[in-house]
């Protein structure tokens, strides 16, 4: 059966057959004819953000944490503009969203018309794929091209810029089973040979370690099953990047904790020491490398990754397995299995010894305090306090971020939302809506800093109009605390601005927005005013005093390899060269 | 078999295809990229060695399949093995890159390029510019009492003689296409 329709409805009617539910959103002059179209149905719900980056972050956790794609709708121009960290960011954590754009009509393109921007000239490098789409008889098909480019393959943003004239004509529309097939397929199976000499290597490695990334999030929950059925079945220890932490689960025997420059002391000297190690969707990203030409300088190296071009791109790996990981666990699996489960058993046993050794330094331990609320204990209380409840974390970026994941446990993915690649401070907030429209039942915290929350702060109004109960669980130390530990450790404690004066009351913030506001400073209060957090049924701002100057540890200095990481009470005098202090 | 020693791809974007990474020297490749004729497909692949930090030595581009609406855009770039491999890597997963052939890898390759030149003079550097040109190949596309215009057809080394031999003799202007280029043999 075809259907004529106006462009606007047919982009109503291609989200809906997508399977989109939610679209977070803000109107304006280029996209009224859309609006107008969602007036008038009830299918789709959406959702009035307050500032278009908000809205691109809150598809962001959407995505995350349900595995579908994540849509936001925005208008020309400033809207457009406005939406470009969010891309960027999605793009650099390969997270599915499509946003949609209006663009002024198409004769007057290039006239430098009101609320005129190239949008798709400025989001091209900040998207996996984009279009202007310049004839309503091509809407259809490019809105359903664009969800199967953002899922497919490594995922990733897209974005469909559509002007005025081009919604409110009307032409047939295509449905997405009727639209030609693309050419852009790729492979999801991995290469066998490939996959049989990574078995090879695994049958006799002394010193084996699985480094796992935010792929086996991507590949979905069936990829976490086998992370953990390849885990058990080995012995095989098991860290994780940052966007990759709930794959495998924290409470499991083999967790080494997060590798990387605020990784845990195990799991950096068991990625340092290995003589396998067998990175599973995850790309070497400088936060992980440290020094490349120190990195792990004994191992052989096998790469499991979707993007052939991660593959080589920083460190040159021995074993290169192009596909999707939960596709390629299942064939690792199979041909170790078919070939006898073999493991060094010897080897492995000395191995663990090693790592318990490793482990019994205890880097995680830090001064605490009966006067001040250390972040870390805020946080320790805050996992005790949450165990076991149907918890997801979203995080804003610096110390807060790295504090909440050495901190907290996950032992599921999809639960931990954080901006990685980009480190977006003011991703937090809106993720966390993005995360509780998803899940309107489940506990959803954001572990923020101060500074990084007054970046998205007035999406507070979002969370309030639409009844999202996100709990902002803000560790207030009245710094731009990761600056600040930069300063001290590189350059000779001269706090240049990184200072943040004249903060917002925090519960009078809350109160404004009509919320709950709840503030603690004493160690002794804190469990209390946690659980009236937790018991709250709206949304709550959490005002923390945290300790001031509390340096985050374990750091691996920029330009230093694994093995030269500082522990807490080390003497940071000094400790990075001048060459490191070059490196971000 | 031994667990590094993977059976290479035919195809050269392939990361089994791994080269010395101790060669550091650099090197040219022409790399044919098959793309979807479609606005920005240019911008996004140009952005791309911008973005990255790539060279380009000559970019042509044009539709050779209109019924499937492809183009093919002919890039000669310089860098490492390793450099290289990432540029093949980053073009192939594009949305709109339909193949990417290393004609430089894939074996033997022909490669031309047009060129016009625009050359003034009078007496003997007149004639001593129309014979170059017949031993060259060139032919005379335009002529007046006081200069010639010349097109050739050929490597771009032998563009770049034939240039170098005509700056002398009142060389005024070049235009030149780029290189297009096909692998030998069926
Ligand atoms: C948009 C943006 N601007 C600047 C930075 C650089 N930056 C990284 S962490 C940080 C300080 C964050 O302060 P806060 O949110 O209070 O967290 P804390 O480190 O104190 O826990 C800054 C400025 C960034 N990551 N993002
Ligand atoms: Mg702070």
């Amino acid at each position: 059966m075809t259907k004529t329709m106006t462009g606007a409805d047919m982009v109503v009617q291609a989200l809906k057959d997508q399977g989109v539910e939610v679209v977070f959103g803000y109107p304006g002059g280029a996209v009224l004819p859309i609006y107008d179209a969602i007036f008038q149905q009830n299918d789709i719900r959406h959702v009035l953000v307050r500032h278009e980056q908000g809205a691109v972050h809150m598809a962001e956790g959407y995505a995350r944490s349900t595995g579908k794609v994540g849509v936001a709708l925005v208008t020309s121009g400033p809207g457009a503009t406005n939406a470009v960290t969010g891309l960027v960011d999605a793009l650099m954590d390969s997270i599915p969203i499509v946003v949609i754009s209006g663009q002024v009509p198409t004769f007057m393109i290039g006239t430098d018309g009101f609320q005129e921007a190239d949008t798709v000239g400025i989001t091209r490098p900040c998207t996996k794929m984009n279009w202007l789409v310049k004839d309503t008889a091509n809407l259809a098909e490019t809105i359903h091209q664009a969800f199967h480019v953002s899922r497919s393959g490594r995922p990733g943003p897209v974005l469909i810029d559509i002007p005025k004239d081009v919604q409110f004509a009307t032409s047939t529309y295509v449905t997405k089973e009727k639209i030609k097939i693309s050419h852009y397929q790729p492979k999801l199976k991995g290469d066998i040979d490939a996959i049989t000499a990574l078995v090879e290597l695994m049958e006799t490695a002394e010193r084996p370690i699985l480094y796992t990334g935010g792929g086996v999030i991507n590949s979905g929950p069936g990829a976490s099953q086998l992370l953990r059925e390849l885990a058990a079945a080995t012995d095989f220890p098991v860290t994780s990047t940052l966007m990759g932490l709930g794959a495998y689960p924290a409470s499991g025997k083999n967790w080494l904790g997060m590798l990387g420059m605020h990784g845990l002391y195990e799991a950096n000297l068991a990625m340092h020491g290995c003589d396998l190690m067998i990175n599973i969707g995850a790309r070497f990203d400088d936060r992980i490398t440290g020094r490349v030409k120190d990195f792990s300088p004994r191992s052989k190296k096998a790469h499991i990754d979707i993007d052939a071009s991660s593959i080589n791109k920083v460190i040159r790996v021995d074993v290169p397995i192009i596909g999707d990981v939960g596709h390629v666990l299942e064939d690792l699996l199979r041909v170790w299995k078919s070939r006898g489960r073999k493991t060094n058993k010897d080897g492995l046993a000395k191995w663990w010894k090693q790592i318990d050794e490793w482990r019994a330094v205890k880097c995680l331990s830090y001064k605490n305090s009966t006067t001040t609320i250390k972040p870390q204990y805020a946080l320790q209380r805050l996992e005790a306090l949450t165990k076991g409840m149907n918890r997801y974390i979203t995080t804003e970026v610096g110390q807060h971020q790295m504090w909440a994941a050495q901190f907290l446990g996950f032992e599921d993915p999809n639960r931990w939302m954080t901006s990685g690649g980009l480190g977006t401070m003011g991703y937090g907030l809106p993720a966390s809506i993005g995360v509780q429209i998803a899940h309107p039942d489940a506990l959803v915290i954001n572990v923020a800093g101060e500074a990084s929350w007054l970046m998205n702060m007035q999406e507070m109004g979002t969370a309030m109009q639409f009844r999202a109960p996100v709990k902002q669980f803000i560790l207030n130390n009245e710094r731009l605390g990761m600056v600040r530990q930069w300063q001290e450790l590189l350059h000779g404690e001269r706090y240049s601005h990184s200072w943040s004066d004249a903060l917002p009351d925090f519960v009078k913030l809350a109160e404004a927005f009509g919320c709950k506001g709840i503030k603690c400073s004493d160690p002794k209060d804190l469990d209390d005013a946690i659980m009236d957090m937790l018991k709250y049924p709206g949304p709550v701002i959490f005002d923390c005093l945290v300790e001031k100057h509390e340096n985050c540890f374990p750091m691996i200095p920029s330009g230093k390899p694994h093995n030269e990481m500082l522990l807490g009470d080390a003497d940071t005098q000094g400790v990075i060269g001048a060459k490191g202090a070059v490196l971000v | 078999m031994s667990p590094l020693n993977i059976k290479k791809g035919s195809s050269s974007h392939s990361a089994y295809d791994l080269r010395d990474s101790n060669a550091q020297a650099e090197e040219s490749h022409t790399l044919a990229v098959i793309v979807e004729n479609e606005p920005g497909v240019l911008a996004r692949v140009i952005g791309l060695f911008s973005g990255r930090g790539y060279n380009i030595d000559s970019l042509t581009v044009a539709e050779v399949d209109h019924t499937g609406h492809l183009s093919r855009i002919t890039i000669v770039t310089r860098g490492t093995p390793a450099v290289i491999d990432q540029i093949e890597a980053q073009l192939s997963r594009m949305v709109p890159v339909h193949a990417v052939h290393d004609l430089t890898a894939d074996g033997p390759s022909v490669q031309r390029e047009l060129a016009l030149f625009k050359v003034a003079g009078k007496g003997e550097a007149r004639i001593e510019a129309l014979r170059l040109a017949e031993i060259f190949r060139a032919n005379v596309v335009d002529s007046t009492l006081e200069s010639f215009v010349f097109e050739m057809t050929g490597t771009p080394e032998k563009i770049d003689a034939f240039a170098e031999l005509m700056r002398p003799l009142g060389l005024r202007e070049i235009a030149r296409t780029g290189v297009a280029a096909l692998a030998r043999g069926a």
